[in-house]
């Protein structure tokens, strides 16, 4: 046990520089979006109002602080444009997320039921999708979902509709997009729970007169659960925020909250509103995240 | 055998030879048609490296690609020295003040949503009046990936048998010795591919480079994204595959690196 307690002093020490890096980095930024979010727009570099000044002396610097506002949220709340694209993201997570549930569980069960020697090469062949870009893959359903594309032109040939159809730019694509793209995240987590699952169970309840079917709602099904949760959250939190697939495969008449967040940035260049939006759309992954948190951890620290 | 339930059903097969079909199908197309002779995109017009020659005259573009690719391997390498390094804090560490928080913050980047990392990094390069660029994407790009890293490391570390270091200790190593000497040729692989998990997100990033990039420092995704936007080009059907060729060459140099290094165990999934 001692040397183990020895160890751990060096190994807190290595801690340090990325404590400090990711402090800096990713738990800083963010006060400077709280605060942003309560300035106001201005023509000027930056864009924003106040800006605060040590140099310009303590006055100005109490004085830049009077003029922060709830300006911003209060215009989160009045204006349909963001409360719609707050719904729609809601709306679009858990529609994906339950249909990545539906796919991604028999993938994974029938994983979970090959020979082991045929188990790692099917994991494999999951993970690789995940490893080539991203924005690559999109592309690639891009090509297969437009006018002239294949899908048309399968559909015509087999004369299952008469004219093409229009795939690109509907809810439909970007449903396609999201599924395709999460898949990989889904699965593994489904996968690890399967896998670890005592089969004897299963024997046992065949043996006690249970149906296959009944026997994978009755035991299967409620072991699995942390691994469903573990997907369901892997999934959830980032397409809520997700900009990439709606932008490209979804039609521009309802936009998502991500989408909203870019537009203000980029477009309209209203940083602060940008900010406010940010800030509303992290409050409200905030229970998700803590919760996935905690599951991560149990997942990382619990193998031992 | 009596048992039927632990069988592999007929139901369980088709499930996922369609899934797989379905994860590999789009890319195979894509990859088939960027050798595609004809300028219509879903016409076959024979086999041509035409799309691939007018790639390498893209002079924009090759800049894009040239400046992903330093990007990519420099973000890399820095996450993974940190990465590792919290991997090591956090298997080894036991207990110490703000462990919570120092897991938080690791494990949290993984499913952000990109929008607020990179505006919040974008926020905090305009408060230190950081001239956007290189280093800015770079430094972003190494915040989100070393997260990845720090997993992929960790559970490696927590898998691994501990009587090992301690054997070590005994015998008189000094805790930094026994880690290198015992430890670390055990993680390598898991590091290896850390790195190239971290390279390969790096590459791939269109939203928090658009955020942290300066004028005129555009990436390659941000490159294939705005000509994505204006519809299908086949020179873009080319650069994707060399992208895919680049990556499926480190995932097999990698894993022929794994095999080598006879610790493979059963090594850490990249999630």
């Amino acid at each position: 046990m001692s040397t183990r307690r020895i160890f751990a002093r060096p190994a807190r020490y290595a801690a340090i520089a990325p404590y400090l890096w990711m402090a800096l980095f990713f738990l800083v930024p963010f006060g400077f979006v709280l605060k942003i979010s309560l300035s106001q727009t201005a023509i000027a570099q930056p864009p924003y109002t106040p800006v605060f000044d040590l140099s310009e002396g303590w006055e100005a610097f109490k004085g830049a602080f009077e003029q922060l506002s709830l300006e911003n949220y209060r215009l989160l709340i009045s204006d349909n444009l963001y409360i719609l694209s707050y719904l729609r993201s809601l709306v679009v997570a858990i529609t994906s997320t339950l249909i990545l549930l539906v796919i991604g569980y028999p993938i994974a069960y029938g994983m979970a039921r090959l020979p082991q020697r045929w188990q790692g090469i099917a994991m494999i062949l999951v993970i690789v999708p995940f490893w080539t870009s991203f924005l690559i893959r999109i592309y690639a359903w891009i090509n297969i979902l437009q006018h002239d594309g294949l899908l048309n032109r399968i559909l015509l040939a087999l004369h299952l509709v008469s004219k093409p159809v229009v795939w690109l730019s509907t809810d439909t694509a970007m449903y396609i997009g999201i599924v395709y793209s999460y898949l990989p995240f889904m699965i593994l987590p489904l996968y690890a729970t399967l896998a670890k699952m005592d089969r004897a169970l299963l024997e046992a309840a065949e043996d006690l007169g249970a149906s296959p079917r009944k026997a994978f709602w009755l035991v299967t099904f409620p072991l699995s659960l942390p691994g469903v949760g573990a997907g369901v959250l892997l999934c959830f939190i980032p397409i809520v925020g997700e900009f990439v697939i709606p932008d490209l495969l979804a039609g521009s008449n309802s936009l998502m909250i991500g989408q909203t967040l870019w537009l203000e940035f980029f477009t309209n260049k209203d940083w602060p509103v940008a900010s406010a939006v940010a800030i509303a759309l992290l409050l409200l992954l905030v229970p998700p995240l803590v919760l996935y948190d905690r599951l991560q951890r149990r997942q990382v620290e619990g193998r031992r | 055998m009596a048992h039927t339930v632990n069988r592999l059903s007929r139901f369980n097969m088709t499930a996922l030879a369609l899934g797989l079909a379905f994860l590999y199908l789009p890319i195979v197309i894509l990859v088939i048609f960027s050798f595609n002779a004809s300028r219509l995109v879903n016409v076959w017009g024979g086999w041509s490296l035409r799309w691939y020659i007018e790639f390498f005259n893209d002079r924009a573009m090759l800049e894009a690609a040239w400046m992903s690719l330093r990007v990519a391997a420099v973000s890399a390498t820095f996450a993974t020295l940190l990465g590792t390094l919290a991997a090591i804090g956090l298997a080894r560490g036991e207990r110490f003040a703000g462990r919570a928080l120092f897991s938080g913050m690791l494990y949290s980047p993984l499913v952000m949503p990109e929008v607020i990392s990179g505006l919040s990094l974008l926020l905090l390069f305009v408060a230190l009046n950081a001239e956007r660029g290189f280093w800015t994407v770079t430094i972003a790009h190494t915040t989100l990936t070393m997260c990845f890293v720090t997993v992929v490391v960790q559970s490696r570390l927590a898998s691994l048998d501990r009587s090992l270091e301690e054997a070590a200790m005994d015998l008189g190593c000094n805790p930094v010795k026994a880690f290198l000497m015992v430890t670390l040729p055990l993680i390598i692989p898991a590091i290896v591919a850390g790195w190239m998990l971290a390279f390969t997100l790096s590459l791939d990033d269109v939203v928090i480079a658009s955020f942290t990039t300066g004028p005129g420092s555009a990436t390659l995704p941000i490159r294939i994204y705005s000509e994505v936007r204006l519809g299908v080009k086949p020179e873009i059907n080319a650069i994707c595959t060399l992208v895919i060729a680049l990556i499926a060459m480190l995932i097999v140099a990698a894993s022929f690196a794994s095999k080598l290094s006879s610790s493979q165990g059963e090594s850490a999934a990249p999630l």
